[in-house]
């Protein structure tokens, strides 16, 4: 039987309509493959950790013995890590953010800055290990101390804080700066009194974020060396210190089936920080924007 | 005060005032000092890009005075901390090509549908669920990663392919691929969202279905976006290190399959820095020379991607 136009093109959009609709489908499940994948990894890390999870682990040493072993030392060693590169990052990067979007002409330089903070945030972070190994750890003679690996972090997490600042401080309205400056403020007071503390929010949201992956970087630390087996606690800046994705890479480059149960162990310790410090990003983000509409 | 000095303000004062040329400011010294500080915070970011080039080209130099440019890229044995030691880096290029490779043969198709998936099909309650997800994704540690490759990824693999070693390149490569996959996925949304809906809605109105506006109108039309996440991706997936140490282990080789041992180069810096070498000897040069390597892949990776999104941005409105 002959069909009229009509009807083959009837089944040939039937035909197109049933290929987007796989299309679709495909796209779909591949997109809830990888929050499967995000699930899978977070089950099976707690499955292997979460036994190892207590006061003791927290409170003890690392140690040659599975059953002795724990994080103290790694985690206070975070924590002072963070705190120093909170101190040396945060004001800098703040400062270039603000000088870029708000003081510079915006001329050549200021645009081959731009190009320059874009190009850092690309560089592997082993790349500056080694330039901390060379100039913190060889050069300066801080040694294997917790200001070299802050000093190398910073460097590392700068481009992303003054990217993230920039753009915090790009989606202040322009008519906030025009009323500051109609009362006869300069850039500077308009710069500190209203477009700062106005952007602050999304600045804060950059900042965490960038503090995190600070938390999470394993290879320039150990490129300054601080592989190491630490038993007591810094004191001071100049102490040599571990850290957590140290003391996680360690446990888990061991043979040992108990080392890796460990590591999980560690491996949650150092999520938990993270996600929390996440979700204050998040959280800040949420009722910033609900503000803003 | 003020208050003061406009009632004392008579007409004779008004006159005087309006000669004052207000173009004429006094210089603030102290806002002059604030913002040259905040300028030198600025000059930071060059500053530490002068010292990355200066130190990584100054020990390079040192190597290459010991060992002629040509073994460096020819060479193919690796082999610096033994005698009789070679220096050919090829093996450890190759490595990191398998691993970067298999990685963008993952993400590249599934971050580019899930991108497709949020920007086009996706309803906002879904977006709101995936994006946190991706983000988490792209958050997570990459020593976690390693772990995950090598507790998980390897011993399923070694069940399905058989002659697997315990390091090989696959799993390597399939963690870091999935390390990746959030950047496309969302660098890419984000290019494909910026695709105005009038397109979109002009071909509908031509009769296509949803599969030709996107593949056909919506993608082409962000190209350059799309084009630009998969550079920064491969980027990541070239400097990535832990996962890879952990994972693909440490034999620095030119295997054509992903089923042995290899060593990229970041894991062999990796590997020299774990050791006590000490500072100023040929082996401690090695490490500046390879990071020398990949800092300028990288750096022509991203310069290219941020060129395409210049260059090939179309703007729309």
């Amino acid at each position: 039987m002959k069909r009229s136009p009509l009807e083959l093109s009837n089944t040939n959009i039937q035909k197109r309509h049933r290929k987007a609709r796989m299309f679709r489908l495909l796209c779909a499940g591949v997109t809830w493959l990888g929050a499967a994948l995000l699930a899978i990894l977070l089950i099976q890390i707690t499955l292997d950790g979460i036994k190892w999870l207590d006061i003791q682990f927290l409170t003890s040493f690392p140690s040659r013995f599975p059953y002795k072993a724990g994080v103290k030392s790694a985690l206070v060693g975070t924590l002072w890590l963070i705190t120093m590169i909170a101190i040396v990052s945060i004001p800098i990067g703040v400062a270039t953010a603000l000088y870029l979007e708000e003081l510079s002409h915006k001329g050549r330089i200021a645009k081959i800055v731009e190009v320059n903070i874009a190009n850092l945030a690309g560089v592997p972070s082993i790349v500056y290990g080694i330039i901390g190994l060379a100039i913190f750890v060889r050069g300066l003679g801080f040694e294997r101390s917790l200001v070299s690996g802050a000093l190398t972090m910073s460097l590392l997490i700068l481009p992303v804080i003054i990217i993230a600042s920039r753009e915090a401080i790009k989606t202040v309205p322009m008519s906030i700066r025009h009323a500051a400056y109609a009362l006869g403020a300069t850039k500077l007071q308009t710069a500190w009194a209203h477009v700062l503390p106005a952007s602050f929010p999304g600045i804060l949201t950059g900042v965490i974020l960038a503090l995190s992956r600070a938390i999470g970087e394993t290879a320039p630390l150990i490129m300054i060396g601080a592989l190491t087996y630490v038993a007591f606690l810094p004191e001071g800046p100049m102490d040599s210190f571990t850290a957590l994705p140290i003391q996680i890479f360690n446990w888990v480059s061991r043979p040992q089936q108990e080392f890796h149960e460990l590591a999980a162990g560690g491996i949650i310790v150092l999520l938990v920080v993270l996600l929390t410090m996440n979700a204050t990003a998040i959280f800040i983000r949420h009722k910033t924007e609900k503000k803003l509409q | 005060m003020q208050m003061r000095e406009m009632e004392t303000l008579k007409h004779s004062d008004v006159n005087q005032a309006k000669k004052i040329d207000i173009r004429k400011t006094r210089v603030r010294w102290g806002e002059f000092l604030i913002e040259s500080s905040l300028g030198l915070c600025a000059m930071i970011s060059i500053f530490t890009t002068g010292v990355i080039i200066f130190i990584l080209a100054q020990e390079s130099l040192g190597f290459f005075e010991a060992v002629s440019p040509f073994d460096f890229f020819f060479g193919t044995s690796w082999v610096p901390l033994f005698e009789p030691s070679s220096y050919g880096v090829l093996p450890l290029l190759w490595g990191t090509m398998l691993i970067t490779i298999g990685a963008a043969l993952f993400a590249i198709p599934t971050g580019l549908a899930s991108a497709i998936y949020l920007s086009e099909y996706a309803s906002p309650r879904m977006r709101a669920v995936v994006k946190p997800v991706l983000e988490v994704l792209a958050g997570i540690p990459t020593v976690v990663y390693g772990y995950f490759a090598l507790t998980f990824v390897t011993p399923l693999l070694r069940k399905m392919v058989p002659g697997l070693e315990v390091f090989n390149a696959l799993s390597g490569a399939i963690v870091v691929g999935v390390m990746i996959l959030p950047t496309i996925a969302t660098l890419s949304d984000n290019a494909l969202r910026a695709v105005p809906d009038s397109l979109r809605q002009g071909a509908y109105a031509l009769g296509a279905t949803s599969l030709e506006v996107t593949t056909r109108v919506v993608v082409p039309a962000g190209l350059s976006g799309v084009m630009a996440s998969f550079l920064l991706a491969i980027s990541r997936a070239i400097g990535e290190t832990m996962a890879v140490t952990l994972a693909a282990g440490a034999t620095p080789n030119l295997s054509l399959t992903f089923l042995e041992s290899i060593q990229t180069m970041t894991a062999y810096i990796v590997q020299v820095s774990m050791g006590d070498t000490p500072a100023g000897g040929i082996a401690y040069q090695t490490l500046f020379a390879v990071a020398g390597l990949l800092f300028v892949i990288t750096l022509i990776l991203n310069i290219v991607s941020q060129w395409i999104l210049s260059k090939f941005r179309e703007v729309y409105e």
